[in-house]
C-alpha cells in the first residue's frame, strides 16, 4: 500500500546547524505513529517542516503522493493535514466556539461579497458551519464552555479545544504535539482513549510527539526516536524498548 | 432551541424592535439636526461622521487584523486628490492652476459625486493593495515604519506632481457636495458594512490573525491574502472619508496629509478601543466636538495665578495628556474590544431584563 505521508531525505539547516538531517518516515493511513527524543532532538522542526511552517533545506516531503515541500501552511492543510501546537497557540481573544469557527472557514466556501452582504445562501453555510462546530464541542465536552473565551479555560481542555479545533479543517492526518504536557497520569489515560476515539470516529491517522512514555507506548503501534536531528532508532514499543542507542540517548553512556 | 416556543409564530424579537426604532430615531435625529442646527455646528456634526469613517477603517486593520499601519494620511490624501480633481469644472482647474496648466487628459473630466468619490475610493484602494503586497511581509513595528514612510511619499509626489495635483498650492473652491446627508449617510452605510464584514467569517479570519498567526495559518486562513484583503478594504474607505472631506473643507493641499493625520485618527482609535467598532464611533464624536469645544485653550487664558495672551496648539495638550491618562490606567479604551448590544445594556441594567420566557404563550 502506498504511504499517507513519506519524507524523503529531509534535512533542515538553521545557519550551521542541522535541526534535522537525512529524516525519513513512512505513515500508512490509519495507523498512529509515534515521535520520541530527548529535548531539541528536532521533533517539532520536523513537525514544522511537515506542516510548511518551515521549508526544508533539502529533501522531499509527499502527501497521498503530491509533493507538498515549500507550499504554504494553509494549502497544506486545505490538502488534510491538521496539527495542535506544543506550546498551546490558541486564538486567546476568541471565544470557544469562534475559535472552531475560524477553521472551518477554509471549507465553507463562501466569498466576502455574500458574506458582507448576508446573502441567504451565505446564512445558510453560517448555520452549518455552526452545527458543525457545536457538534465538535460536544464531541470533545465542551459545549458548557460554547461563549467563554479560549484562554479562561483550564490546561486540559484547552488541548481538547485545540484538538477540536484541528479537526474542525477535516483533516486525514492529523499531528499532535506533546497533547499530554503537563498532565496528570489521570488525564494521561483520558487523553490515550480520546485519542483512539477520535482516530476511529473521523477516521483519522494521527503523528504525535510525546514524552509520557506510558502514552506514546499505550497508543502507538510504530513510533521513531530522533536525537540530536538523526533518528536513532524505529520500530514497535518493545523493539525501542531494547534498542541500546535508544537507552544511551535517554539515559546517557553508563 | 426552546421546544415551547416552536409554534411561536414568527414575530419579530424584542431586539429587533428596539433596532428598528432606534434607526427610526436616529433618523429622524439628522432631519432634525439638519433643518434646525446653525451651518457652524453642522460642520462639526458633518466632520464627525467624516471621522467616524476614518476611525473605523483604521481599527479595521490595526485593531481587527493586528497590522500596525501608520500610513492612512496616505490613503485619505490619495482619495480626496482624486476625488477632487474629477469632480472640478474644466473652469475651475483653469483658474486653480496658475503656475502649470494640468495634463489635457484631466483637463475637461468633470464627473458627479457619487462616482468621484467611488473611483478615488477605489483608487486608494488600489494602491493600498500594491503597498500591502509589498509590505505586508513585515511585521509590527517593520510594518509601522514602511507604512509611515509610504504616506510620506504620496505626500512628496503630491508636492511635486504640479501638472496633476497643481502641487504645494493646492486646489481650490471644490463644490461643497458633502452635505450632512452625504456624510452620515457614508458613514451609516459604512459602519453597517464593517459590522457584517467583522460578523461574518471573514471578520473571524481578521481576527484569528490578530490573535496568533501562526495558528491561524495552520487552521487554512490564507494568512498573507487575509492581511492584503483587510488592507485594501481599510486604504477604500480612507480614500472614501478623504473624498468627503475634500468636499467639506473645499479646498486641499498636500501639508493638511502630513502623518501627523494619521495619529489624529489614531488617538481616536486607542481611545475607544482597538477593535470595537462601538468605541470607534463614540470616541470619533467625542473627540471631534471637544477638538471644537476646547477651542478657547488656544485663546487667552486667564487661571488666576497665570494669565496667557493665546497660545494656538494648547487644546492639544488636553489630548496628549488625555492619551497618556488612557495608556496609563485603561489600556484598552473606552470599549477595550467589546461592542454595543442590546443584551449587554440589559446586563448592565439599563433595560429591563428579559425573564425566562414559560413554555407556552410566548409573545
Amino acid at each position: 500500500m502506498d504511504a499517507l505521508l513519506r519524507t524523503v531525505d529531509v534535512n533542515k539547516y538553521f545557519g550551521g546547524l542541522a535541526a534535522v538531517s537525512a529524516f525519513n518516515i513512512d505513515v500508512q493511513a490509519g495507523e498512529i505513529v509515534g515521535l520520541i527524543g530527548p529535548n531539541g532532538a528536532g521533533k517539532t522542526t520536523s513537525f514544522n517542516l511537515i506542516t510548511g511552517v518551515y521549508m526544508p533545506t533539502s529533501g522531499r516531503i509527499q502527501f497521498e503522493g503530491k509533493d507538498i515541500a515549500g507550499m504554504k501552511p494553509h494549502a497544506i492543510t486545505r490538502l488534510g493535514m491538521a496539527r495542535t501546537f506544543q506550546n498551546i497557540r490558541l486564538f486567546k481573544e476568541m471565544s470557544v466556539l469562534d475559535n472552531i469557527l475560524v477553521a472551518e472557514h477554509m471549507r465553507m466556501g463562501t466569498n466576502l461579497f455574500e458574506a458582507t452582504l448576508r446573502l441567504p445562501s451565505y446564512m445558510k453555510k453560517e448555520r452549518r458551519v455552526h452545527e458543525r462546530a457545536r457538534a465538535l464541542l460536544d464531541e470533545v465536552g465542551l459545549s458548557a464552555h460554547e461563549q467563554a473565551s479560549a484562554t479562561s479555560l483550564p490546561y486540559g481542555k484547552q488541548r481538547r479545544l485545540e484538538i477540536a479545533r484541528a479537526l474542525a479543517t477535516e483533516p486525514k492526518l492529523l499531528f499532535l504535539d506533546e497533547p499530554a504536557a503537563g498532565m496528570n497520569p489521570q488525564e494521561s489515560v483520558e487523553l490515550m482513549d480520546f485519542i483512539l476515539k477520535i482516530r476511529d470516529q473521523f477516521k483519522l491517522t494521527i503523528v504525535l510527539i510525546e514524552h509520557h512514555m506510558q502514552v506514546v507506548m499505550g497508543v502507538c503501534k510504530r513510533m521513531y526516536v530522533l536525537d540530536y536531528g538523526v533518528t536513532i532508532a524505529q520500530g514497535t514499543p518493545e523493539e525501542i524498548q531494547k534498542n541500546p542507542a535508544v537507552i544511551e540517548a535517554y539515559l546517557g553512556v553508563g | 432551541m426552546n421546544p415551547g416556543l416552536i409554534n411561536k409564530k414568527p414575530s419579530m424579537s424584542r431586539n429587533q424592535i428596539l433596532t428598528f426604532a432606534a434607526a427610526c430615531a436616529g433618523l429622524a435625529l439628522l432631519f432634525v439636526f439638519d433643518s434646525t442646527l446653525d451651518s457652524f455646528t453642522l460642520q462639526i456634526f458633518k466632520l464627525c461622521a467624516i471621522n467616524i469613517i476614518l476611525a473605523l477603517s483604521l481599527n479595521l486593520i490595526n485593531g481587527f487584523t493586528g497590522l500596525f499601519s501608520l500610513g492612512h494620511a496616505g490613503f485619505m490624501a490619495v482619495g480626496a486628490y482624486t476625488c477632487a480633481i474629477l469632480t472640478m469644472s474644466p473652469e475651475q482647474k483653469e483658474v486653480n492652476y496658475v503656475l502649470q496648466p494640468i495634463v489635457p487628459w484631466l483637463a475637461h473630466i468633470q464627473l458627479p459625486f457619487l462616482p468621484g468619490l467611488l473611483i478615488g475610493g477605489l483608487f486608494a484602494g488600489f494602491i493600498g493593495w500594491l503597498l500591502g503586497v509589498i509590505s505586508l511581509r513585515l511585521r509590527d513595528d517593520y510594518l509601522a515604519i514602511a507604512t509611515l514612510g509610504f504616506s510620506e511619499i504620496i505626500r512628496v509626489l503630491l508636492t511635486n506632481a504640479q501638472t496633476v495635483t497643481n502641487g504645494a498650492l493646492g486646489l481650490k473652491g471644490l463644490p461643497r457636495f458633502t452635505t450632512m446627508w452625504w456624510a452620515w449617510g457614508s458613514a451609516i452605510v459604512i459602519t453597517v458594512f464593517l459590522v457584517f464584514l467583522i460578523k461574518s467569517s471573514y471578520g473571524r479570519a481578521f481576527k484569528s490573525i490578530r490573535d496568533n498567526e501562526i495558528a491561524a495559518e495552520s487552521m487554512g486562513v490564507d494568512v498573507f491574502g487575509m492581511k492584503v484583503l483587510s488592507f485594501t478594504i481599510s486604504s477604500f474607505l480612507a480614500g472614501i472619508a478623504g473624498g468627503l472631506l475634500a468636499h467639506y473643507l473645499t479646498t486641499i493641499d498636500p501639508k493638511q496629509f502630513i502623518f501627523l493625520k494619521t495619529f489624529d485618527i489614531l488617538l481616536i482609535v486607542v481611545l475607544g478601543g482597538v477593535g470595537s467598532i462601538t468605541g470607534s464611533v463614540i470616541a470619533a464624536i467625542a473627540v471631534t466636538i471637544s477638538m471644537e469645544a476646547l477651542r478657547f485653550l488656544d485663546g487667552p487664558l486667564d487661571l488666576g495665578f497665570v494669565a496667557t495672551s493665546g497660545i494656538p496648539g494648547l487644546r492639544m495638550v488636553f489630548f496628549s495628556a488625555l492619551l497618556m491618562v488612557v495608556v496609563i490606567y485603561r489600556q484598552q479604551g473606552l470599549m477595550g474590544k467589546a461592542e454595543f448590544s442590546w443584551d449587554a445594556l440589559a446586563r448592565i441594567g439599563l433595560l429591563p431584563r428579559r425573564g425566562p420566557k414559560p413554555g407556552k404563550g410566548g409573545l
